[in-house]
């Protein structure tokens, strides 16, 4: 079943509930390695991305897409803005003008939305960031979808690899970002855009349902 | 006019305070800093970045200089959302070396590349090499009288004058020998008052700049 760009919109809601209900989980990740404002501005970024869909939802699912990814970058500042942001807009960009969403197109704006983080980010699998759960995710996304899963069975196969590569980010020693000033240091340490981005996926995933 | 530089930090003051350092050096250059959130707290605003970009375009284009990473690519993002990407460059250097030759290679009118060239390359030791014999130049003794010696703002000076000279300058102190058309090699040499450095020229106008260079000193760089 093919999704509108109302449902893509309520997605978005949910994953921003989900960011403010882990807002503090996320702020004290980040303090751990980084400068502790991964919680705060994500929250801040994904209630201004609430308060625009209130004032208008746009037509197409990529036009939902695109106004996260606008707003995400207006409003988060830090790295996660840039990343995210970049992320939304290249999915968005995937997906067009297309008024409705089915798994195909699914599949190839994750793909899309990854590829924008690491050309945004430089960063590849193994360094520690939320790339280690975007990699798995995407690819257990393809998969699910070649074996002719629905987009609940895509994005919960992606949601469940994304788990599992932030988990790896504990054992890695950060290479990008403020956590790789701390080199070995960080090991041990959960990255915060990793979770993040697993969270986000499972929001996506839970509201498909 | 001349191209445009932003300055993105995280942090307000840092880009205030750099932007006022470089245009120390490059007084008709426009500097715009674009660092902290709009409520003054650390970070970096996308908005804001776009704004200085627009600002700081004069027609000839901008180079963007930025501190930690997540600035980076909030300014690379912002390049990429201008009408014309190809008007703005992130240069990729230390900040605040960056800033001071991007801002001397504007104030000099090099074109964005060139400028944003001199910011990427500024954190790279001066080469310190021993000069080479000298056939066809023109060398030429002096001593240094201005109070601060060959500090910034007179090795800025120095640098703007020759840059307008078809010739290859080099200033030696002692050992050392700096390039006379960086900012930053000059001021590595650490001449102080009273030192004597000897400046030597090649080129079809090294005996104008020489001259020019002479003007300078005996002037002490107009202090």
């Amino acid at each position: 079943m093919a999704c509108t760009a109302d449902g893509v919109a309520a997605a978005v809601r949910a994953a921003a509930a989900v960011v403010a209900e882990h807002r503090v989980e996320l702020i004290d990740l980040d303090r751990a390695i980084g400068d502790g404002d991964h919680g705060e501005n994500l929250n801040r970024g994904f209630a201004a991305v609430v308060a625009a869909l209130d004032s208008a939802v746009p037509d197409t699912p990529g036009g939902v897409l695109k106004l996260v990814a606008t707003t995400l970058i207006s409003k988060v500042g830090g790295a996660a803005g840039p990343l995210y942001g970049t992320a939304f807009l290249r999915a968005s960009a995937k997906l067009g003008a297309g008024a409705t969403l089915d798994v195909p197109a699914l599949v190839d704006a994750l793909r899309a939305g990854l590829e924008g983080v690491q050309a945004r980010g430089k960063a590849v699998g193994g360094d520690a960031t939320m790339v280690d759960a975007l990699i798995p995710a995407v690819s257990a996304a393809e998969k699910a979808a070649a074996d002719g899963g629905d987009a609940v069975a895509v994005l919960t196969a992606a949601a469940d690899a994304a788990d599992a590569g932030a988990e790896s980010t504990v054992d890695l020693v950060p290479r990008k970002g403020r956590a790789s000033y701390l080199g070995e240091r960080a090991v041990g340490h959960l990255d915060p855009g990793a979770r993040s981005s697993a969270l986000l996926l499972r929001a996506f995933a839970e509201a498909a349902r | 006019m001349s191209v445009g530089i932003v300055l993105v930090s995280h942090s307000a003051k840092l880009a205030e305070g750099l932007a006022e350092l470089a245009a120390q050096m490059a007084p008709d250059v426009t500097i715009v800093p674009a660092g902290g959130l709009a409520d003054g707290s650390i970070g970096t605003d996308y908005d804001e970045v776009v704004a200085a970009t627009q600002r700081a375009d004069h027609g000839d284009g901008v180079v963007l200089l930025y501190d930690l990473g997540s600035a980076q690519m909030t300014a690379e993002l912002a390049v990429e959302s201008l009408a014309d990407p190809s008007a703005a460059i992130v240069a990729d250097g230390p900040l605040v070396e960056g800033a001071i030759a991007a801002a001397v290679a504007a104030q000099a009118g090099q074109d964005r590349k060139a400028v944003a060239e001199a910011a990427a390359t500024a954190g790279i030791p001066e080469d310190l090499a021993p000069a080479e014999a000298t056939g066809d130049g023109a060398e030429l003794e002096l001593e240094l009288r201005n109070e601060v010696g060959l500090h910034a703002r007179p090795a800025g000076l120095l640098v703007r004058t020759l840059s307008a000279f078809d010739a290859d300058v080099t200033v030696r102190l002692g050992e050392q020998e700096a390039d006379g058309h960086s900012v930053l090699g000059l001021m590595s040499l650490g001449a102080r008052q009273g030192d004597r450095i000897l400046v030597r020229a090649r080129g079809p106008q090294a005996a104008a700049a020489l001259e020019k260079v002479k003007e300078l000193v005996d002037g002490n760089f107009g202090e």
